[in-house]
C-alpha cells in the first residue's frame, strides 16, 4: 500500500512544469559573474588574432606590406587573401548563395572588411602589429544608395560576378542587382488596384540597424594536430551548422570538429552567421599548431558583422469607401551592402517578407523583392524576429496608418473590420501561408479596453485644439500595432539552411536515481532554455524541473538541429523535447504496468506517476520507474531509459499580439516621452510567464531603440557614422518606458503543447507601436510617413515641415 | 580599442608631475579619470607614451568655501561635486549641471579639472566655468598663473594651458539668485545638443545681472554677453527672452553631426535658453 501524500496539487507544484513562473536557472551565474563566455576560455599557448580593416568603402588593394607587422616582437603571423588563396579560403560562400571575401582579394567593398589577419602572443602585440600592416589603397567611386546602384552605367561593385546575368535566386538584370523574388499574383492585384474605390501609396523605409549584442562575436579554434581533431569554441547560434560549414571549407571531416557555444551573451541573429574571423582563425590555428582566440570589438560588430533591415518598401493598398481592404501591392528595394550575406532559408532570399498581409484577410497580394549590391557592410539578419518578419509588420502596420488616414477613419476601427475572423483559421493567406490559429478580436478588443482607447482619443483631441490655441507645445500620439509573426521554420520541405533542412532535436537520459538529462539542438543566447525546456520536459515525464538539466551547444553531445533565431526553438526544439519526453513516458508506462502487474492499458500517467485506473492508491512515482528500468530485467524490455526526436514540423506557427502606446512629444525639441506601453501576447500555451514577460520586456526595449533612435548611418563616402555607443543607440534604464504586458492563449493546433514563440514577437510590434504613435501624434496636421529613426532631429523636422514652428 | 604601449607613472606631489612632464616633453601627458583621456587612446587617437596619473597628488584635491570664495582642486570628481553640501549652498548650478554629465559609472572616475582641461567642446563644466567667472590656476616650469575661464579655451581641444602646465584648482565667486543648466541629450551618457548655463539676480522685480554660456554650439563654450545684456533691467517676459535667444543665436556656431543639422541645433539652442532663463528667473 502506497501512502497518498503529497496531495495532487503538490505534486504538481513540486514539478514546475507547464505554466509555472519558475526563477530562471541560469540566473545564479550570470548575475554573479560566473558565466563562461567566449572571451574567458583562455587556453595553453593561445594566440590573438585581430584584423587590419579597410578605411573605405571602395577601393582597388594595391598593396600591402607585413614586413614590419612581421619584424615587430610576438607576431607570429599576418595572413592576407593571398595566403588562403591556396586553400580556396580567401572566399566563402554565404548562406544565402552568395559568396563573399574572407580577406580581401584585390579590392575592398566597404569600410570595415577584413584586410588582413594578425596572430600575435597576445591581444596587445596584434593590435600594434594591425597599426604596421601597410596598405596601398586607390579609391573607386562608391555607391550608398541601393536606387543609385541600379542606375544605367553605376559603377559595378561586385567585378567577381562580371558577366553572370543569373545569381542563385535567379535573373539578375544589372551588374549591381542580386535578385528579384517575387511572390503573389501580381496582375490580379492591380487589377484590383486599378478598379479600387479607395487607394493609398506610400514608400516605407525601415532603416539599417543593428542587433548590436552586449557580448561581440567571436571564437577560439583549436587544432590538435596529434589526433587530428578541430575544437571551436564560438559565439554561434546554430553550432550544428557551424560544424558543417567548417568541416566543408576545410575538408576535415565532422566527426573529427568539435563546435562548442559556451554561454552566450545575447545573438539577436548576429551571430547565425559565419564570419571572416572564424575562417582566419581555424586557419591560423592549422598552420600554427595552437589555439587561436579571435574577438571583435564594439566598433567591429556595429560596423563589418551582420546588420538588419535596410528594406525600402514601396506598397500600394487597397478598399472599399467601407474600409474593406481588397488588394496590397509591396515592391522592396532590399539594400544587402556588398555581399549577399542574408541569414534566411536558402529558399526565400527575402525571408519570410511576404508575411506582409499582416493579419488582415486581404484576398489578393502581390511582393516584388529586389536585392541590391551597395558599398556597405553585409548582413541582412534577422534581428530579434523571425526572417524579415519586423520588415513586413512594419510595412503593413504603417499602410494601415496610411489607408485609415486616405479614408478619414478610425486606425483601430480599420483594424478590426478586416481581421482575419477566429472561424478562418487555418487561414490561406493570399500569398500562400497557412496560418494555424488566432482570435484576432478578442486580442484587440480587449487591448483597447484596458487602455480605454476611447478616453485616450478624446484625451488627444482635446490637446490638438490646446496646441493650436498655443497654450501647449506637446502632442501627444496614440500608437496601434497588431502583428502576425511567423516563427518556427521549419518545415523541412521548403525550409533549410545550406541543404539542411530546418528540424531539431531532444536527446532525453532519464538516469537511475530519477533525474533527467536532455540535450538540444539549440542553443540559449539569453532566451532562458535551460529554465523552460526542463518545465516542457517535466510535464511530460513527470519529473520535477529541478532535476532536469538541459544541455545545449556542444556538437560532440547535443544530437544535430539547426540552432536559435527566428523563436525556432519552442516550436521546433520544445516539439522535439515534448515528443522525446512521451517516447519515454511509452516506455515508463510498460514498466509501470509491469511492476504493478497490471496490464499496459489498464495505467495511467498522472502528474508525476502511472496509478492502477480506478485504484489511486496503487501507483509507481517516476522515480521508481526510472531505478527499475535500470536495476531490473523486464521482460520484453530493452534496460534504461531514453529517448531521442526529431521534430519536423508540419507547419509554422503564428503568434500574434496587440501593442498600444501613448507618446507626448514635444515640437520644438523633437524630445519624446513614453507615457504609457500596453503589450498583449498571444504565444498559445505558456511555458513560464515570467521567462515571457522578461522576453516580452526586452524585446520592446530593442524596438523602441530601433524606432526612437537606433541605426547605422553612412555618409556619401561610405564612412560608418555610428560605429560607438555614443552614437548607436541602446537604451539605458532611465531612457527605457514601463510595460504592462496581457495575453490570451490560443494554442497552436499542430504543436505537440501548442505552444507558439514569443521572444521576437515584442520587437515585431513594438517597431510599428512606437513609430506609429509619432504619426499619430502629428496626424492632425497632415503627416502621412516620416522615416525612422524618429530620433530628436527628425521629429523636429517633421514639426518644421508641417509649419509648427511659426 | 587596444591602446599602444605606455608608461604609466603615479607620482605623489605636483614637484615630481611636473619634472616627468618636463623629462618626456611631447610624449607625456597627464591623467586625471582618464574617461576623455583613455578612450582616445584606445581609439588611437591619442598616443601618449608616458601616462602621467595626478591621483596621488594631494594638493590637487578637496573643496574649500572660504567666505564668497569657491575653490575646487582639479582631481574632484564630478561625484564629489554632487555630493558636496558646501557647494550645493554656495554654487547650486554644479550639482545641477553635474548630474547631467554622463552617468554615476563615469562620474566617479571623471574629474572637475579635466573637463576643463581636456578641451572638448561638448564637455558641460567649460561652459558653466565661463557662466561663473572662474580663474583657472595653473603650475608649470616657470610658477603658477592664473587664466580666466573666459580666456582659456581657443579652439577643440586647443587651450591655454601649455603642455607642460598643470591645471591645479578652480576659483570662482559664490553666485546667488536665480541659476539653471538645461541641457538636451539624446540619451544617458551623451553629450549635449544643447546646452544652456544661466545665472542670474533679480531686484526690484528686474534682471540686475545676468551671465549666460552655451555648450557643444561651437568649437569653445560659447559665453554670450549679448544675451545677458538682453535681460538687463527686464522683467525676463518672453520679449526679453527671444531677444536673449536671437542675441545667443548671433554668437553660437554649431556643426552638423549625428544629433542634427544645424538649423535644429540653433532652434533647440535658443529653446534651451529660453527654459534655462525661466527656470533661473523662477529661482531668483
Ligand atoms: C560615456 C561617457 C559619457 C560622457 N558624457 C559627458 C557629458 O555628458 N558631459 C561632459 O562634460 N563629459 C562627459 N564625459 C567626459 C567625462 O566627464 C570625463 O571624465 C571628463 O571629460 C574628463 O575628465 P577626466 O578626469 O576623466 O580627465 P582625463 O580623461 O584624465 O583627461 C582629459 C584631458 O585633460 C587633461 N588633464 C586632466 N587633468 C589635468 C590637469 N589637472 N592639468 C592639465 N591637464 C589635465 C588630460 O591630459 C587629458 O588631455 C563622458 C565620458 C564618457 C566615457
Amino acid at each position: 500500500m502506497n501512502d497518498l501524500s503529497p496531495d495532487r496539487d503538490d505534486r504538481i507544484a513540486n514539478l514546475k512544469g507547464l505554466g509555472c513562473s519558475r526563477k530562471r536557472v541560469e540566473d545564479a551565474r550570470f548575475t554573479q559573474g560566473k558565466g563562461n563566455y567566449v572571451d574567458d576560455i583562455k587556453m595553453p599557448g593561445m594566440l590573438h588574432g585581430d584584423f587590419v580593416r579597410s578605411p573605405y568603402a571602395h577601393a582597388r588593394v594595391v598593396s600591402i606590406n607585413i614586413d614590419a607587422a612581421m619584424a615587430l616582437d610576438g607576431v607570429v603571423a599576418v595572413l592576407t587573401a593571398k595566403d588562403l588563396e591556396p586553400l580556396g579560403l580567401h572566399w566563402m560562400p554565404t548562406l544565402a548563395g552568395d559568396k563573399q571575401m574572407v580577406l580581401a582579394d584585390g579590392k575592398v567593398l566597404f569600410q570595415g572588411q577584413e584586410v588582413a589577419y594578425v596572430v600575435a602572443r597576445d591581444r596587445y602585440v596584434a593590435a600594434d602589429a594591425v597599426e604596421l600592416v601597410e596598405v596601398d589603397y586607390e579609391e573607386l567611386p562608391v555607391i550608398v544608395d541601393p536606387f543609385k546602384a541600379l542606375e544605367p552605367g553605376a559603377t559595378v561593385l561586385r567585378e567577381d560576378l562580371e558577366g553572370q546575368t543569373s545569381g542563385a535566386h535567379g535573373e539578375r538584370r544589372h551588374p549591381n542587382h542580386i535578385f528579384l523574388w517575387e511572390e503573389g499574383d501580381k496582375a490580379a492585384t492591380e487589377a484590383v488596384l486599378d478598379e479600387a474605390e479607395v487607394v493609398a501609396e506610400e514608400t516605407i523605409y525601415y532603416h539599417r540597424t543593428h542587433p548590436c549584442p552586449l557580448e561581440t562575436c567571436g571564437c577560439v579554434a583549436s587544432m590538435d594536430k596529434v589526433n587530428g581533431k578541430l575544437t571551436l569554441y564560438g559565439t554561434f547560434q546554430a553550432p550544428h551548422v557551424v560544424r558543417t560549414v567548417a568541416s566543408l571549407l576545410s575538408g576535415i571531416e565532422e566527426h573529427n570538429i568539435r563546435v562548442v557555444s559556451p554561454d552566450i551573451g545575447g545573438g539577436f541573429g548576429n551571430k547565425v552567421g559565419v564570419y571572416p574571423g572564424y575562417v582566419c582563425s581555424i586557419v591560423a590555428s592549422i598552420v600554427t599548431g595552437k589555439p587561436v582566440k579571435w574577438v571583435e570589438d564594439r566598433m567591429e560588430n556595429l560596423m563589418a558583422t551582420a546588420f538588419a533591415r535596410d528594406y525600402w518598401m514601396k506598397g500600394r493598398i487597397s478598399a472599399t469607401k467601407e474600409g474593406k481592404i481588397t488588394g496590397l501591392h509591396c515592391h522592396v528595394t532590399a539594400d544587402h551592402g556588398a555581399f549577399d550575406a542574408c541569414a534566411d532559408p536558402t529558399k526565400f532570399p527575402a525571408g519570410f517578407f511576404h508575411i506582409c498581409t499582416g493579419s488582415y484577410d486581404i484576398p489578393v497580394a502581390y511582393v516584388g523583392v529586389d536585392g541590391v549590391y551597395t558599398n556597405k557592410a553585409p548582413g541582412g539578419v534577422a534581428y530579434r524576429c523571425s526572417f524579415r518578419v519586423t520588415e513586413a509588420a512594419y510595412f503593413i502596420e504603417r499602410m494601415i496608418e496610411v489607408l485609415a488616414q486616405e479614408l478619414n477613419m478610425d486606425a483601430a476601427e480599420l483594424r478590426r473590420i478586416n481581421f482575419i475572423r477566429k472561424d478562418q483559421f487555418p487561414y490561406h493567406s493570399a500569398l500562400g501561408w497557412e496560418y494555424d490559429s488566432g482570435d484576432y478580436h478578442t486580442a484587440w478588443d480587449k487591448a483597447l479596453t484596458a487602455v480605454n482607447y476611447d478616453g485616450l482619443r478624446a484625451e488627444q483631441a482635446e490637446r490638438v485644439e490646446a496646441f493650436k490655441r498655443g497654450e501647449t507645445r506637446k502632442l501627444m500620439g496614440i500608437g496601434l500595432s497588431f502583428f502576425t509573426e511567423i516563427v518556427g521554420a521549419g518545415p523541412v520541405k521548403n525550409c533549410d539552411i545550406l541543404g539542411m533542412g530546418m528540424f531539431d532535436s531532444c536527446e532525453i537520459r532519464i538516469h537511475p536515481t530519477g533525474s533527467a538529462t536532455a540535450r538540444l539542438g539549440t542553443i540559449s543566447q539569453g532566451q532562458g532554455h535551460a529554465t523552460t525546456f526542463a518545465q516542457i520536459l517535466a510535464s511530460e515525464i513527470g519529473i520535477s524541473a529541478d532535476s532536469i538539466t538541459i544541455e545545449e551547444g556542444d556538437t560532440d553531445t547535443a544530437p544535430y538541429g539547426l540552432g536559435t533565431y527566428g523563436s525556432r526553438s519552442t516550436p521546433v526544439a520544445g516539439a522535439a523535447t515534448a515528443l522525446a519526453g512521451r517516447k519515454i513516458r511509452a516506455k515508463a508506462q510498460m514498466i509501470a504496468a509491469y511492476l504493478l502487474e497490471v496490464h499496459d492499458n489498464d495505467v495511467e500517467f498522472d502528474v508525476d506517476r502511472f496509478v492502477v485506473k480506478g485504484a489511486p492508491e496503487r501507483f509507481k512515482t517516476m522515480k521508481e520507474i526510472a531505478y527499475a528500468a535500470y536495476n531490473q530485467a523486464i521482460p520484453g524490455l530493452e534496460p534504461g531509459l531514453e529517448a531521442v526526436s526529431y521534430y519536423d514540423p508540419p507547419n509554422m506557427t503564428y503568434p500574434f499580439g496587440a501593442y498600444i502606446c501613448v507618446m507626448d512629444l514635444d515640437v520644438d525639441t523633437g524630445q519624446t516621452e513614453i507615457r504609457q506601453v500596453y503589450a498583449l501576447d498571444d504565444c498559445g500555451t505558456r511555458i513560464n510567464p515570467m521567462v515571457i514577460e522578461g522576453q516580452v520586456h526586452g524585446g520592446l526595449t530593442e524596438a523602441y531603440a530601433i524606432a526612437m533612435g537606433q541605426e547605422i548611418a553612412y555618409d556619401e563616402m561610405g564612412n560608418c557614422k555610428t560605429g560607438t555607443l555614443m552614437d548607436f543607440f541602446l537604451p539605458t534604464a532611465v531612457e527605457t518606458p514601463h510595460y504592462t504586458t496581457d495575453f490570451t492563449e490560443t494554442p497552436s493546433p499542430h504543436h505537440p503543447i501548442g505552444a507558439k514563440g514569443v521572444g521576437e514577437s515584442p520587437n515585431v510590434g513594438g517597431v510599428p507601436m512606437f513609430s506609429n504613435a509619432v504619426h499619430d501624434a502629428f496626424r492632425a496636421f497632415g503627416l502621412r510617413q516620416s522615416h525612422m529613426p524618429h530620433d530628436h532631429w527628425r521629429i523636429w523636422r517633421i514639426a518644421e515641415g508641417l509649419g509648427l514652428h511659426g | 580599442m587596444i591602446p599602444a604601449a605606455f608608461e604609466y607613472y603615479r607620482p605623489e606631489s605636483l614637484q615630481d608631475a611636473l619634472s616627468l612632464l618636463q623629462t618626456h616633453g611631447d610624449d607625456a601627458r597627464v591623467m586625471a579619470g582618464g574617461h576623455s583621456l583613455i578612450p582616445m587612446m584606445k581609439l588611437r587617437m591619442a598616443e601618449v607614451p608616458h601616462l602621467i596619473d595626478l591621483q596621488a597628488i594631494a594638493d590637487l584635491r578637496g573643496i574649500r568655501v572660504d567666505g564668497d570664495t569657491v575653490s575646487i582642486g582639479a582631481m574632484v570628481t564630478q561625484h564629489e561635486v554632487i555630493e558636496s553640501t558646501d557647494l550645493l549652498r554656495a554654487a547650486p548650478i554644479l550639482r545641477e549641471a553635474a548630474l547631467q554629465i554622463a552617468d554615476p559609472q563615469v562620474r566617479y572616475m571623471g574629474t572637475i579639472g579635466g573637463n576643463v582641461a581636456n578641451g572638448d567642446p561638448g564637455n558641460d563644466m567649460p561652459g558653466i566655468m565661463q557662466c561663473l567667472g572662474a580663474e583657472f590656476s595653473l603650475i608649470g616650469p616657470d610658477g603658477t598663473r592664473t587664466v580666466a575661464a573666459r580666456n582659456f579655451f581657443e579652439a577643440a581641444y586647443m587651450t591655454a594651458r601649455t603642455d607642460e602646465e598643470i591645471l591645479t584648482r578652480i576659483t570662482f565667486p559664490a553666485h546667488a539668485g536665480g541659476f539653471a543648466y538645461e541641457k538636451q541629450k539624446r540619451k544617458i551618457g551623451d553629450y549635449a545638443t544643447a546646452a544652456a548655463a544661466v545665472l542670474l539676480t533679480k531686484e526690484g522685480g528686474t534682471c540686475a545681472t545676468a551671465s549666460i554660456a552655451m555648450t557643444n554650439l561651437s568649437d569653445v563654450p560659447v559665453w554670450s554677453e549679448a544675451a545677458a545684456a538682453a535681460l538687463d533691467g527686464t522683467a525676463c517676459d518672453s520679449g526679453a527672452i527671444a531677444k536673449a535667444m536671437a542675441a545667443m543665436d548671433g554668437d553660437i556656431d554649431p556643426g552638423e553631426d549625428n544629433r542634427g543639422p544645424v538649423a535644429f541645433k540653433r532652434h533647440v539652442a535658443g529653446i534651451t535658453l529660453s527654459r534655462a532663463i525661466t527656470r533661473a528667473w523662477s529661482r531668483a
